[in-house]
């Protein structure tokens, strides 16, 4: 067989990887014609530093298959440590292993069975590491079960992509499932659709209005939320409630439970509650492995250009999958967002009542799908200061504002630039319109 | 109010462990899968059916038996994660049985390193399963063997391929899969009969909205929408010789006529209740007639045909068929969306609906007795499993399993009444239908020589695994009765393309492929041993190369 030397090249090595320096060697009918396979090929893959954020289901799926595709230099971060309902997924993970970190126990496992591989775990939150360390990589791969994590990094890539330097950009590729369903996309970060960009794919579940859970419950799920938000905070104040303490998930279970007596509502269980509560996701296998593989697939296509993959400018870069009902994946390109408060250059246009206060402006923006989870903004005109959470001086001299209406600080028209320290590099730019 | 608590049984270790599948599949889900025991007959480089199996040790599946002659090589390590160097020279089937027990003390793996032909020689080897996988590639007359077993016993079969960037699977289930609890998408599962109301939903509806218009804001702002159309609906017969709004158009006036009936000279200025009524007029106002997959199964030959060997699905089918006739209705799901509403006027609203389910199950379950009696069936059928159906009744499926295509050296493929759909998908070309073709090339093209395509010489191969697949296209077109055209001729060229694509892997497996694939095949195990959700029905492919996939009925 024609694998040539490889320049790592003891002959064990070369058997050993010869299903896949195949592909790396031999181009075939699909190949970019000005893709160059062959040794270097092989070597770039094998020297390129690549980053898995999350060591969870995703994440051991995709430690196994990189180390598996030629690469040798991984990267892992995630802080959590191993549960035991991670165990039905979680492969790289044992009973005895429960309480550990995740990443270190996941590097460990990949490394000792895969020879050659070095995997490098690093137990805490992504938002410990800095532009420098994002930097080294040649490539992010994720496996997130939160928005929050995702826009987040996002956001890094995006911000650290520099005209003048090539190796500012960043691929990133994520991938998510819940269920029998999943998807998978490929990000070049300024290029084409971003995080930020997609945020409407995953619409957030709708919240149940405040009143509801305290005046006119009908649902099980009204009482376990009642318990959780209202209960709680006027019974156990001073215990912070942990998700995880089953004592904790006890007691809002049993009033939860007295709760829908009370109303003549069936159908709570304590494993409503804890799903309710820690806002479970139903989590396989065989998803992960999926998406996961996708993701991974991806990866490989875009380091070696072995075929073409997703992701390119103007050609597909997203796979939706659903396994409910036979198999079905929608595979599309997704469009870049010229108002996209990360990567685009246009300020998103919004439609406000005019005589709203500047509080109830913050409160509104906090439903948006689109600007959603900005708990604690600082806004600002191009002009003017209209509210700034930090630091202390300027919130007092600023305050007096929240009370103010709209009209009396804005132009219709106008521009409001909104941060947040949950999202330190995002800026979201909306054109308030006022509705007549 | 003074209730003690019950004495909280917290969930068990095993619910634990199994909590987030438990939410999809349920403790019977769980029950039908460690029951289960799964034969994998491996050859190849053997990825795709280990990897199929880690997604089906992780969440408990019972028992399982790996059969694999293949001797632990240098190249395994490099594609296989569930082997090491300690594994080299070491039966195969033995290895990855030991690193995925590994995976969960809860089930039982087993091994034979026979080869495939050895095993199936002797009789009854095939006994104990009740469900099988087999990787290509394997002798055609083996295939055949598997085949005819499956289909003379019921159990079902799967097929696959893992080639370069390339997947390919089969499922041939038995002649009727019935699936009961298919899980459909909560969205499309409202049924409150608008259209259709029994007698006592109208007269509680009058009831609850006489005097609407005297209501003060916070009554009228509380009515429940469900009710609220109901009463609209009243309002429109009247204008309309007593029919509904039938068309899209008369439902928008219906959704006007709504709408300007909404109170906006409250504090809000307007009102939640209304607004839902709106929004679910397009949505909930249609007649509740049964979809072509249930009329299947009321025409279906078991349903017409019982007897007292008739599985419980048949016979509650028959129930069913029965109601319906009688009632111009399936029996009542009894379910009811979340809405503005007093707590109190919700749980009435709700339990005249569940009330009517529970009327309506009770009226199947005599139906269903009597029909044991007539049939002189010795075990009863439980009111549940009744329950169950009749729940989700207007969303059964059935699937009539069908054959694998085996492609052999020697024989042509017979399409028999699949001809014509399948010569239509030549030219479609997000059907993926000519990579089918390349597959079934590369399984002649091994049946014919014993070794895999592209391992001795990529292009030749290539070129002979294109005549076949042209060979292929030319029988199908004839089975159909079709001449070739333009576009068939320019299929004929994609398919080369495809095959080269197949040849260039000279037989091997890309990890991340078969990780794949056998996450696919994992997840369409469980659903045909839970019976829950809808397995594909017969064939998939997936393409890595540009990320997309599709399901054949052929």
């Amino acid at each position: 067989m024609a694998v040539g030397a490889v320049s790592n090249g003891i002959e064990s090595d070369v058997n050993r990887w010869q299903y896949l320096n195949r592909f790396l060697t031999t181009p075939g009918p699909f190949t970019d014609d000005e893709a160059t396979l062959g040794d270097e090929i092989i070597q770039r893959i094998s020297s390129m530093k690549i980053l898995v954020i999350g060591a969870g289901g995703l994440g051991c799926e995709l430690l196994k298959n990189l180390a598996l595709s030629g690469f040798k230099d991984i990267h892992v971060i995630d802080m959590d440590t191993i549960d035991v309902s991670n165990l039905n997924r979680q492969f790289l993970f044992r009973q005895a292993d429960v309480g550990r970190h995740k990443a270190e126990v996941a590097a460990e496992f990949v490394e000792k069975r895969v020879k050659g591989v070095k995997i490098t775990p690093y137990c805490g939150k992504i938002q410990d590491k800095d532009e420098d360390y994002y930097m080294q990589f040649g490539l992010v791969i994720c496996g997130l079960d939160s928005v929050e994590a995702r826009r987040w990094i996002n956001a890094m890539l995006v911000g650290m992509v520099d005209g003048d330097n090539p190796d500012s950009l960043k691929p990133l590729i994520d991938g998510g499932t819940e269920g029998f369903k999943g998807q998978s996309k490929v990000i070049l970060p300024t290029m084409t659709s971003c995080i930020e960009c997609q945020l409407d794919m995953h619409a957030p579940r709708e919240a149940v209005p405040l009143c509801t859970l305290a005046t006119i419950p009908r649902q099980p799920q009204h009482c376990i939320e009642w318990a959780h938000i209202i209960a709680w905070e006027e019974e156990r104040k001073d215990i912070t409630l942990d998700t995880d303490d089953p004592e904790h998930i006890t007691w809002l279970f049993q009033k939860a439970l007295a709760r829908a007596q009370e109303f003549n509502i069936q159908g709570v269980t304590y494993s409503m509650t804890q799903g309710v509560v820690k806002n479970i996701i139903p989590a396989i296998a065989s998803t992960n492995a999926i998406i996961a593989a996708s993701s991974c697939n991806e990866a490989l296509k875009l380091a070696s250009s072995t075929n073409p993959g997703l992701g390119m400018p103007g050609s597909n870069n997203y796979m939706m999958y659903s396994g409910d009902e036979g198999i079905y994946t929608y595979t599309f390109e997704h469009l870049k967002k010229d108002d996209c408060p990360v990567c685009g250059n246009l300020a998103k246009k919004i439609e406000v009542n005019s005589n709203i206060t500047l509080r109830e402006l913050i409160e509104n923006l906090a439903e948006r799908p689109e600007a959603r989870q900005l708990k604690k903004p600082t806004i600002r005109t191009e002009a003017k200061s209209l509210y700034y959470q930090a630091p202390p001086s300027l919130e007092e001299q600023t305050r007096p504002n929240l009370d103010k209406k709209l009209t009396d600080l804005v132009s219709d028209g106008e521009e409001i630039a909104v941060s947040d320290p949950a999202y330190h590099q995002i800026q979201f730019r909306f054109k308030l319109l006022f509705r007549s | 109010m003074t209730t003690t608590p019950p004495v909280l049984q917290g969930p068990t270790a095993k619910e634990k462990k199994y909590d987030r599948q438990l939410r999809l599949w349920a403790a019977s889900g769980q029950a039908a899968l460690e029951d289960a025991h799964l034969l994998l007959i491996n050859s190849g480089p053997g990825v795709i059916g280990v990897e199929a199996l880690k997604n089906l040790v992780l969440p408990g599946m019972g028992h399982f038996t790996i059969l694999d002659s293949a001797v632990v090589e240098e190249k395994d390590l490099g594609v296989n994660f569930f082997l090491d160097e300690q594994s080299l020279g070491k039966s195969r089937a033995q290895e990855t049985c030991k690193s995925l027990q590994e995976l969960n003390p809860d089930v039982q793996v087993d091994f034979n390193s026979q080869t495939a032909s050895k095993f199936l020689s002797k009789p009854d080897a095939l006994q104990p399963f009740s469900i099988i996988l087999v990787a290509s590639p394997l002798e055609s007359k083996l295939l055949s063997q598997l085949s005819e077993h499956c289909d003379s016993s019921g159990v079902p079969l799967f097929y696959m391929h893992s080639v370069g960037f390339y997947v390919h699977f089969s499922i041939q289930l038995p002649h009727a899969f019935p699936i009961v609890d298919t899980h459909p998408d909560p969205v499309t599962t409202t049924d409150l009969r608008l259209l259709k109301p029994w007698p006592y939903l109208i007269e509680y509806a009058q009831n609850k909205t006489k005097g609407l218009d005297a209501m003060d804001h916070h009554d009228h702002g509380h009515v429940p929408y469900l009710l609220l159309l109901l009463h609209y609906l009243g309002d429109w017969q009247k204008s309309h010789d007593g029919k509904s709004p039938a068309n899209y158009q008369e439902k928008n006036e219906f959704k006007k006529l709504v709408n300007s009936a909404m109170r906006r000279n409250n504090p809000e200025g307007g009102e939640e209740n209304y607004e839902q009524a709106v929004a679910a007029v397009l949505k909930n106002l249609n007649e509740p007639t049964p979809n072509s997959s249930v009329k299947g199964v009321f025409q279906a030959e078991e349903c017409a045909n019982l007897s007292a060997q008739s599985a419980n699905f048949w016979v509650i089918a028959h129930a069913i068929s029965t109601f319906y006739t009688k009632n111009g209705v399936l029996p009542l799901p009894g379910a009811v969306p979340d809405m503005k509403a007093r707590s109190s006027d919700y749980i009435e609203l709700q339990n005249v609906y569940k009330s009517k389910a529970r009327q309506d199950i009770a009226e199947v379950f005599k139906e269903v007795q009597s029909l044991e009696i007539k049939l002189g069936r010795t075990k009863q059928i439980e009111s549940s499993e009744v329950e169950a159906f009749c729940k989700n009744a207007a969303h059964i499926k059935l699937i009539r399993g069908s054959p694998l295509h085996i492609s052999a050296a020697s024989t042509t493929l017979d399409w028999s009444d699949k001809a014509s759909s399948a010569a239509m998908l030549l030219t479609d070309e997000t059907s993926h239908f000519l990579l089918y073709v390349a597959f079934l090339a590369y399984d002649k093209l091994y049946d014919e020589k014993q070794i895999a395509p592209g391992i001795e010489a990529i292009k030749e191969d290539a070129t002979i695994m294109t005549k076949y697949a042209n060979s292929i296209i030319g029988d199908l077109l004839s089975q159909a009765g079709k001449k070739s055209s333009e576009d068939v001729e320019k299929a004929k060229t994609r398919v080369g393309k495809l095959c080269a694509e197949l040849a260039r892997a000279g037989g091997g497996e890309l990890h991340n492929i078969s990780s794949l694939g056998g996450g696919l095949i994992a997840q369409e195990v469980i659903k045909v041993v839970t019976k829950q959700y809808v397995p594909v029905d017969n064939i998939c492919l997936f393409d890595g190369i540009n990320s997309t996939s599709s399901v054949l009925r052929l």
